[in-house]
């Protein structure tokens, strides 16, 4: 049985992990730069150790002096949280060899499911529907216009190693193609070692839909629904909700099965994501998945009671799930908000001193945190500080509350992206839930620098 | 003389131009690496690159002087 975990992570997700160990009796370490040395999931933790410079190379992604900490906290599994080395196969490996859990896959799903080009193949082979494109990387330019007739303009070029929208481009004709396909092979292979590239159909108006699974070591499978995340720039969420206002009970349905289907075919184990997807007429396509928690699971833990990172460290473990799909059920809406250190209307990075952290508390109110009241915010990391996320009866409950909550927060000394997040969830065509993923872009554009 | 700031903290990520160059306003002179994210600093005005006072790799302070512009 775990009995001490050392989180290889930070933020809010650090002192997610960290309250749940707490709840089941597991002891904690925390790992930390120079530069989160006051952050407060430090302060939570029973243990923590400095790991290093600020830079993530030299601490957060520094796998000797990581696994050396691990070694000599004498834990016996680490949680990677989301990033990171979160769906890192050799990271896994090494924890393996030294005998610490990683709570997660196992190494091989996780490079099966990291590479792109692999997963669209697992998933073809599962049944599982994925959008028209290309099965192997593409060598060439001039070979990825000559497979785009087939395919049919828009095209999203693709890194297979890409992550976070890099190496990724909307693509309209053979010329933007050819120019396309150079400069992201070149940014793909700096940026993950590897340039190979591929074509799909670009979905229009898509929606992103994603079901969440749980897998135990025994072979069982159950999802706990979907969330709506269409709301994004830049290719990252801003808001998502639990369940989606969009979809019927019928998709619903499949999807939860396609997804169960195709952590099956893999032999998935622990947590993980299945992303799709959906066009107008709710067909549904594989995106990718994450073989990881997610930033965005505590909509559904909101709306089906389940704590997600207990139930990663229960199958760690080794047990068995205690719910078949006919006992899971999930009442009421929950809607998150990211809240980032970012200027409304640039989307420019807002680093600097918090002077004043207030968030309204409530019944339905939950706040997942990296920073406090008089903190510094450094540029070193993602800017993503907090999350806020409200439940209620319905979607309209849980909207007002969100409302409510956000015009009441009160965070200075910094820039961030309440304002806009204010008119996301004013705007009528969020209210009506018909968004897609070109919802900010289309409206909310930031203004450009004179 | 026009000296061009860093408007947040962040690591240099690229230099674009080099001494001796001649730019236009707007034109971008390094890319900062700032919560993950490039952001590019421009001249604000046209003129020649005099100085430049940082390296790929510094960390930099809002306020701080990246480059001189004669223009």
């Amino acid at each position: 049985m775990i009995s001490k975990i050392l989180i290889a992570n930070r933020g809010e997700i650090a002192a997610r992990i960290i309250r749940t160990c707490k709840e089941m009796g597991i002891q904690t370490v925390a790992i930390y730069s120079e530069a989160d040395k006051d952050a407060p999931y430090v302060e939570m933790a029973d243990e923590a150790y400095l790991i290093g410079p600020p830079q993530v190379k030299e601490s957060y992604l520094n796998v000797d002096k990581i696994i050396e900490t691990a070694t000599e906290s004498n834990v016996d599994a680490i949680h990677p949280g989301y990033g990171f080395f979160s769906e890192n196969g050799k990271f896994a490996k090494e924890c393996e060899k030294i005998g610490i859990r990683f709570i997660g896959p196992t190494s091989h799903v996780m490079d099966m499911m990291g590479n792109k080009i692999e997963a669209r193949k697992a998933m073809k082979a599962a049944n599982v529907p994925i959008v028209p494109g290309t099965e192997d990387a593409i060598p060439t330019a001039e070979e990825a216009v000559e497979i785009a007739k087939h395919i049919g303009y828009p095209i999203m070029l693709k890194a297979s190693a890409g992550g976070g929208g890099i190496g990724m481009q909307v693509v309209n004709n053979d010329e933007e193609l050819q120019k396309a396909f150079q400069s992201n092979a070149k940014r793909a292979e700096m940026f993950f070692g590897d340039g190979s590239m591929f074509l799909e159909k670009k979905i229009e108006q898509a929606r992103h839909v994603e079901i969440q699974l749980l897998a135990d070591r025994h072979g069982n499978v159950v999802h706990l629904f979907e969330r709506e995340c269409s709301i994004q720039r830049r290719n990252q969420k801003v808001l998502e909700e639990a369940p989606s206002p969009y979809i019927s009970d019928e998709t619903r349905l499949k999807m939860g099965q396609a997804a169960v289907d195709a952590a099956k075919s893999i032999g998935y184990t622990n947590a993980g994501t299945v992303e799709f997807l959906v066009d107008r007429e709710e067909n549904f396509y594989f995106l990718e998945m994450n073989t990881r928690i997610q930033v965005e699971h505590p909509v559904t833990e909101e709306i089906t009671g389940i704590d997600i990172v207990k139930e990663q460290i229960n199958i760690a473990n080794g047990k068995e799930l205690a719910w078949k799909q006919e006992d899971l059920s999930y009442n009421g809406h929950a809607i998150e908000a990211r809240i980032y250190a970012e200027d409304p209307k640039t989307f420019f990075p807002s680093p600097g001193h918090i002077k004043e952290f207030d968030v309204p508390k409530g019944r339905n109110i939950r706040l997942e945190t990296a920073v406090k009241s008089n903190y510094q915010v450094t540029p070193f990391y993602d800017p993503m500080i907090s999350k806020l996320i409200v439940t209620g009866q319905t979607r309209e409950d849980a909207i007002s509350l969100l409302k409510e909550t956000l015009e009441h927060t009160s965070i200075k000394g910094i820039k961030t992206n309440i304002p806009l997040l204010l008119e996301i969830i004013n705007h009528e065509q969020f209210l009506s839930g018909n968004t897609t993923t070109t919802f900010i872009e289309e409206h909310f554009s930031p203004i450009k620098k004179k | 003389m026009n000296e061009v700031k860093a408007m947040m903290a962040g690591n240099v990520w690229k230099i674009v131009v080099a001494v001796g160059d001649t730019v236009e306003e707007d034109q971008d002179i390094v890319i900062l690496e700032s919560m993950k994210m490039e952001i590019p600093i421009a001249a604000e005005e046209s003129g020649v690159v005099k100085e430049i006072k940082v390296q790929e790799g510094d960390f930099v302070n809002e306020g701080d002087i990246i480059a001189i512009i004669e223009s």
